[in-house]
C-alpha cells in the first residue's frame, strides 16, 4: 500500500533521514520508533507531502506521492494525527471534527459519521460545542484521531499520540488503536514508547539517529536481536 | 443634544468603514500571513469604477464596482501572491507595497485616458467632485432635531449586514470552518484536506467584496476619486487593525471602528485651527492604546483584571532587560 524506498530527506546540508526503506500493507498496523530525533516526524512529514525528498520515493497505490501537496495526499487517503494534535483550539469540538470532512463529496454522509463519531467517542458528543482549547489532552487526541477518521483514509499515520499523557491516557489511546487495527484500519504509528508499540504492532522499525533504520520485524523477531532490548526498549521503558 | 447625538451618528457610520476594511486586512493577514498594503487600491479601483459607471444608474455602478473589485482582488492574488506562496510575511509585505505602488502609478497615468480629465479638473480638484454625490441620499433630514442622511443610515445597516454576514459565513458555513482553521494553523488545515487555493482566493474574494462596499460607501460620502486616495483609510485601517489585533476578525473590527470614531470626533470637536492635525492627535491615542495595552483591545474583553494591568503598567514601566 505504502512503499517508501531509499528515502533521504535532508534540511539544508543536515541529513534527517537516509536511505529509509519501508512498506505498509493492507491492512497492517505498522509501528516505527526510535529516539528523539531519529527521523520519524520527518518521514511522516514526507509522506504527507510538507517536506520533499531529496531522493527516493514514495508511493502509495502505486502513485507517487513526491511532489504532491498535503491536500491532495489526504485525498489520496492517507491521514495524519501530528505531534502535539495540533487540532484548532479556536473552534469548537464540532467544528474541528467537520473540517476533517473537508476533502468529501459526500455531505450528507460525512455529517452522518461526525454524528456516528460523537456516539463512538461519548467525549467529543458532549463537548461538541466548547472550544477545542478547553479539552485536556486526551480529550485533544482523541478529536484528533476523530478529525483524521473522518476523511475515510486508508491510511491512518499517527506521530507520537501518546505524548505527553497520562499513563493511563495511554493506555487509552492504545486500545483505540488495536480497536481501529481489529476493524481493518490501516496503521502507520510513530511513537517514542518502543515497547507499547511492538506490542501492538504487526511490524516494527526502529529507527537509529541520523535516520536509518536498525532493525525491523515483528515482536518477536525484535525480541531475539541481542542488544536491541538494551538499546531501545530500555531506555523507552524509563520514560513511560 | 440633538448635535450629540448627530456628532455621534456620523461617527458610527464613519467608524463602520474602517471597521469593514480593517477586517478584510485581518482575514488576508491571518490566512497567509499577508499585510496587504494594496487593500488601498482595491478601493481606489472601486472608486474609478464608479467614476467610469456613474451614468449607468446607481444600481449598474454598485454592482459593477463590487464585481470589478473582487475580480481585480483575486487577480492581485493570482499574479502578485500565488507565486509566493510561504514566503515570509516580510517578503509579502514589501510585494504589497509594490502592487500598491504599480496600480497608483497605472491610475496616474494616461493609459484610462485620465490624465487629462485630471488636468481638466473632473476628477478630485477644488469643488468639483469625481463622483457627483446623488441628492436624495446625501440629503440630510431634520429628525426631531437631529440631522442625518440616508446615506449615514445605510452605511450603518451595510456595516452591519456585512459584519454579521461574514459572522454567519465565518461561524455556520464549511468555508468559514475552514478559514478559521486556515488562520490559526494553515499546514494543518491543508493536512485535513482544506485546499489551500481555494480558502486563499475566497480570502481575497471577500477582501474584495468589502474594499468594493467600502469604496461605494466612501466614494458616496466624500466624492473623491484620485490615485492614491486609498492610502489614508487604508493607514487608518492598518493601525486601527493593529490595536484591536489583527489575530482576531472581531478585534480588528473593533479597531478600526474605534479609531474611525476617534478621529471622526477629533475631526468635529478640533478647534478649525488644529483641524489638519486631526489624524496626529488620533495617532497619538493609538500609541497609547499599543502602550498599555499591547495584546490589543479585544484583550480587554478578556480577564476582568485589566483595570488592575494598567495600572500595574502605568506604575512600572517594563523593565526587562533593562538591569543587564
Amino acid at each position: 500500500m505504502l512503499k517508501l524506498s531509499d528515502l533521504s530527506v535532508h534540511y539544508g546540508r543536515i541529513a534527517a533521514v537516509q536511505h529509509l526503506s519501508l512498506e505498509v500493507n493492507q491492512g497492517e498496523l505498522i509501528g516505527l520508533v526510535g529516539h528523539n530525533g531519529a527521523g520519524k516526524s520527518t518521514t511522516l512529514w514526507t509522506i504527507t507531502g510538507v517536506l520533499r525528498p531529496s531522493t527516493g520515493t514514495v508511493t502509495f497505490d502505486g502513485k507517487s506521492l513526491v511532489g504532491a501537496s498535503p491536500d491532495s495526499i489526504l485525498r489520496m487517503g492517507v491521514s495524519l494525527v501530528p505531534e502535539n494534535r495540533r487540532i484548532f483550539g479556536g473552534l469548537t469540538v464540532g467544528e474541528n471534527l467537520r473540517i476533517g470532512t473537508s476533502a468529501r463529496r459526500d455531505r450528507k454522509q460525512a455529517e452522518a459519521d461526525v454524528r456516528k463519531m460523537c456516539e463512538r467517542f461519548p467525549m467529543l458528543g458532549q463537548f461538541f460545542d466548547r472550544k477545542g482549547s478547553t479539552l485536556s489532552g486526551g480529550e485533544q487526541q482523541q478529536l484528533a484521531i476523530a478529525r483524521a477518521l473522518l476523511s475515510r483514509p486508508k491510511l491512518l499515520l499517527l506521530d507520537e499520540p501518546t505524548l505527553g499523557l497520562a499513563p493511563l491516557i495511554v493506555d487509552q489511546v492504545f486500545e483505540i488503536l488495536q480497536e481501529l487495527h481489529r476493524e481493518g484500519v490501516t496503521i502507520l504509528l510513530v511513537e517514542q514508547n518502543a515497547a507499547r508499540t511492538i506490542e501492538v504492532a504487526d511490524r516494527t522499525y526502529v529507527m537509529r539517529s541520523g535516520g536509518r533504520i536498525a532493525f525491523q520485524g515483528t515482536s518477536k523477531e525484535l525480541a531475539s536481536v541481542g542488544d536491541f532490548e538494551t538499546a531501545y526498549i530500555g531506555m523507552a521503558a524509563e520514560h513511560s | 443634544m440633538a448635535t450629540a447625538i448627530q456628532y455621534i451618528l456620523d461617527s458610527i457610520a464613519y467608524g463602520s468603514l474602517f471597521a469593514l476594511m480593517a477586517m478584510g486586512l485581518a482575514l488576508l493577514f491571518g490566512v497567509m500571513g499577508l499585510m496587504n498594503f494594496a487593500y488601498g487600491e482595491l478601493i481606489m479601483a472601486g472608486a474609478y469604477t464608479m467614476f467610469f459607471t456613474r451614468s449607468w444608474g446607481w444600481l449598474g455602478m454598485i454592482v459593477t464596482t463590487l464585481i470589478v473589485v473582487t475580480v481585480l482582488s483575486l487577480v492581485m492574488e493570482l499574479v502578485a501572491f500565488r507565486p509566493l506562496r510561504g514566503a515570509s510575511p516580510v517578503t509579502l509585505l514589501i510585494t504589497s507595497f509594490a502592487v500598491s505602488y504599480a496600480l497608483q502609478e497605472f491610475a496616474w497615468t494616461d493609459v484610462l485616458g485620465l490624465s487629462h480629465r485630471f488636468n481638466g479638473a473632473t476628477i478630485g480638484t477644488g469643488p468639483q467632485k469625481g463622483v457627483q454625490p446623488y441628492p436624495w441620499l446625501t440629503q440630510q433630514y431634520q429628525v426631531k432635531g437631529v440631522l442625518v442622511s440616508k446615506l449615514e443610515i445605510i452605511t450603518v445597516i451595510v456595516t452591519i449586514a456585512l459584519l454579521v454576514g461574514m459572522t454567519l459565513l465565518l461561524k455556520r458555513t464549511m468555508l468559514g470552518i475552514q478559514l478559521r482553521a486556515s488562520t490559526q494553523d494553515f499546514r494543518m488545515a491543508q493536512l485535513v484536506g482544506v485546499k489551500a487555493n481555494w480558502v486563499i482566493s475566497s480570502a481575497f474574494a471577500i477582501t474584495g467584496v468589502l474594499a468594493g462596499a467600502v469604496a461605494l460607501l466612501y466614494v458616496f460620502r466624500t466624492g473623491l476619486v484620485a490615485p492614491d486616495m486609498g492610502q489614508g483609510p487604508l493607514l487608518v485601517a492598518f493601525v486601527g487593525g493593529v490595536i484591536g489585533g489583527l489575530g482576531s476578525l472581531s478585534g480588528a473590527a473593533l479597531g478600526g471602528f474605534v479609531l474611525g470614531v476617534i478621529i471622526n470626533i477629533l475631526n468635529a470637536s478640533l478647534p478649525v485651527k488644529l483641524h489638519s492635525y486631526s489624524l496626529l492627535f488620533a495617532f497619538m491615542a493609538v500609541i497609547a492604546i499599543v502602550v498599555l495595552q499591547p495584546e490589543g483591545l479585544i484583550a480587554f474583553r478578556r480577564g476582568g483584571d485589566w483595570l488592575e494591568r494598567l495600572w500595574q503598567r502605568i506604575r512600572k514601566p517594563a523593565t526587562e532587560g533593562a538591569g543587564a
